[in-house]
């Protein structure tokens, strides 16, 4: 069972029943469960939508959109009847957090998605979990049936005459069916390549239908809302970024975890206090914000509120809140052929740019960082990953570019350490580059 | 597919299959959850597998083919009765996990996406799979171990061959 964190500065808000045995309905009920969605059904469609838009919660999947205004976009009127899709695909690296709502908290991702329903209108709700947390799905399995068996899902939800299904979904192991059209196609039986946009889901989504798609954690996050109200929730965090946010921080810190802090909280203070600093007293070398895909930061770049805002403004992104925190004694030209390589597996080969991108970006840091690269490489490296920023069919392609950017443009000095025959200067995984 | 029709799979699977097909606004959904239970039970995506997923869903073969290659958890070769799939991404590799990784191939004697040649285990490098908070972290076909260190395989592994005579199938199948 994966450990659990605490730290005195954490503001406790979607986590507050992790550990206390939610999982069981009557538990979940006795810390305060079912109570927003009761409310949200008394209320209505257009109240919901404001109290959102009033919270300032913005989606914590990664490109961080308000989740009201997202809600706000349902058509009312639909000749196709309109669905809630929560998106647990939970495979961005350095990513752990709805991991842990799954598992500690799965009847408030119900109750989310009740409420998003009852937003927009829609009878159905879809909660699509990555294959690999099988043991998750099974939790979330059993919360569906015992809300089903009090009546909390169904064709009468709450004894009133508001229907609302909720049907778990499991995914087989692809990155890519995490972005939010390819993981439609995945529910609907296929291959994970995206659909164009527009039609945005929100119009035409999942079986044609207009569709709603959030964050396992956004829709964990919506009940609380509700509990708390719109104002408190949204005092809570930075400038137009309401609430708090779960941060996995990993890598070389002392102590691991995912932490629940609030919106805008400071980076450093986040790796030396909260995580307890760097792993044996080290040097920090870099930190990656944000998941894998998100540009690195220099030690001298992370006095920095982590919000959406101030994050982007900081040259990176906030993403989906996995920080990686890289010490001293690490080759980055290694952590960059590692990303890369991630990327090179998992791109869906759809469009050329993302397709071949990766794969000549993962041949040149595999051959530069077994010591057969030549100076122009650099150039080159940051020529092709330049050139997939904006050409591709879908998000991912920027994602794989990003980073790699990053590391080149940050640290240039020790790609060029890596140079005329010298081994990698940190004498790490050394493979014969076979291309 | 009526309750006599003939099935690979175990009458208890059969039935889920099918309440699977209905459960969905279209059939077609059940797809890839089909075959990953079919998978857990049978071991991997037998030609008769696909056959019969095909048929309940009523799809071709082909194109059952088409969306399960897609999927990298899905597979058409046998893998071991316990499958190891390490991770080796970001925050892994930072804390090991390219040891823990080499530590099981000495010690089973197999590389990636090899089986031993007892059949009672495989080895995989499998990307990011969502516990880099507790890294290095792999997964047992699907149990998790969390914080590994090369020094734990040799009693992680004998306590899956100690299993391995008891356990019948694949847990979760
Ligand atoms: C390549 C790629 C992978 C993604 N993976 C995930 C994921 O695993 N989980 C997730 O919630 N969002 C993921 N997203 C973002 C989704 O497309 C979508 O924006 C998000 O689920 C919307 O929810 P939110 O508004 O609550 O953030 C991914 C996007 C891209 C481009
Ligand atoms: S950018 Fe990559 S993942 Fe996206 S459609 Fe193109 S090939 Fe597929
Ligand atoms: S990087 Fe290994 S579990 Fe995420």
């Amino acid at each position: 069972m994966p450990r659990l964190v605490s730290h005195p500065d954490e503001v406790k808000i979607v986590t507050r029943r992790f550990g206390l045995g939610a999982t069981e309905i009557d538990r979940y009920i006795e810390l305060g469960g079912y109570v927003s969605a009761k409310k949200c059904l008394e209320e209505g469609s257009d109240w919901i939508i404001n109290e959102m838009k009033a919270s300032g919660l913005r989606g914590r999947g990664g490109a961080g959109f308000p989740t009201g205004m997202k809600w706000s976009f349902v058509p009312k009127k639909s000749d196709k009847p309109k669905y809630v899709l929560v998106n647990g695909d939970e495979s961005e690296p350095g990513t752990c957090k709805d991991h842990l709502i799954f598992l500690h908290d799965p009847h408030a991702v119900i109750e989310g998605a009740i409420i998003a329903g009852l937003a927009i209108g829609a009878k159905v709700g879809f909660i699509y979990l990555r294959g690999e947390y099988r043991y998750l799905i099974e939790i979330v399995e059993k919360a569906v049936a015992d809300a089903y068996a009090r009546g909390f899902l169904g064709k009468n939800i709450f004894g009133s005459d508001t229907e609302f299904q909720v049907i778990t979904q499991s995914g087989a192991g692809a990155y890519e069916v995490g972005e939010e059209s390819a993981l439609m196609e995945s529910l609907e039986g296929k291959r994970g390549i995206p659909r164009i946009k527009p039609p945005f889901p929100a119009v035409v989504g999942l079986y044609g239908g207009p569709t709603v798609i959030n964050n396992a954690e956004t829709i964990a996050t919506v009940p609380h809302i509700f509990e708390m109200g719109p104002a408190a929730y949204a005092k809570v965090g930075s400038e137009r970024n309401g609430g708090t946010r779960l941060f996995s921080i990993s890598g070389h810190v002392e102590r691991p975890g995912v932490y629940e802090l609030p919106m805008g909280y400071n980076l450093k203070k986040m790796i030396y206090e909260v995580a307890g600093g760097v792993r044996g007293g080290r040097k920090l070398k870099a930190v990656v914000p944000g998941g894998s895909s998100t540009p690195v930061l220099l030690p001298e770049e992370i006095d920095l509120g982590m919000d959406f805002d101030q994050v982007g403004k900081a040259g990176s992104m906030l993403g989906s809140g996995g920080v990686v925190v890289i010490d001293d004694q690490t080759c980055i030209v290694e952590f960059a052929l590692r990303t890369i390589s991630f990327y090179q597996h998992e791109s869906c080969g759809w469009c050329i740019p993302c397709r071949e991108g990766t794969d000549w970006l993962k041949k040149s840091l595999t051959r530069f960082h077994a010591g057969f690269g030549v100076a122009k490489d650099i150039d080159n490296i940051q020529y092709l990953a330049e050139n997939m920023m904006g050409r591709t069919f879908c998000p991912f392609g920027d994602a794989a570019a990003m980073p790699t950017l990053g590391f080149v443009k940050k640290f240039r000095k020790e790609f060029e350490d890596h140079l005329n025959g010298q081994p990698c200067p940190f004498a790490k995984h050394v493979e014969l580059a076979v291309i | 597919m009526s309750p006599e029709t003939m099935t690979l799979f175990s009458p208890r699977l059969a039935a889920r299959f099918d309440a699977l097909v209905e459960k969905y606004p279209l059939k077609r959904s059940a797809l890839i959850p089909m075959l990953l239970y079919a998978q857990d039970e049978i071991g991997y995506l037998s030609d008769a597998v696909v056959a019969e997923v095909a048929q309940r869903i009523g799809i071709t073969e082909l194109e059952v083919r088409n969306v399960a290659t897609y999927y990298s958890m899905l597979r058409f070769k046998p893998a071991g009765k316990y499958n190891v799939q390490v991770c080796t991404n970001i925050s892994c590799m930072l804390r090991g996990a390219y040891e823990v990784y080499e530590r099981f191939q000495e010690e089973l004697g197999i590389g990636h996406k090899g089986v031993t040649s007892d059949g009672v285990f495989s080895l995989e490098e499998v990307e990011c799979i969502g516990a880099c908070c507790w890294a290095p972290a792999i997964q047992v076909n699907y149990d998790f171990h969390d914080e590994l260190s090369p020094e734990l395989v040799p009693s992680l592994i004998s306590s899956y061959r100690g299993k391995a005579g008891t356990e019948k199938k694949v847990p979760h199948a």
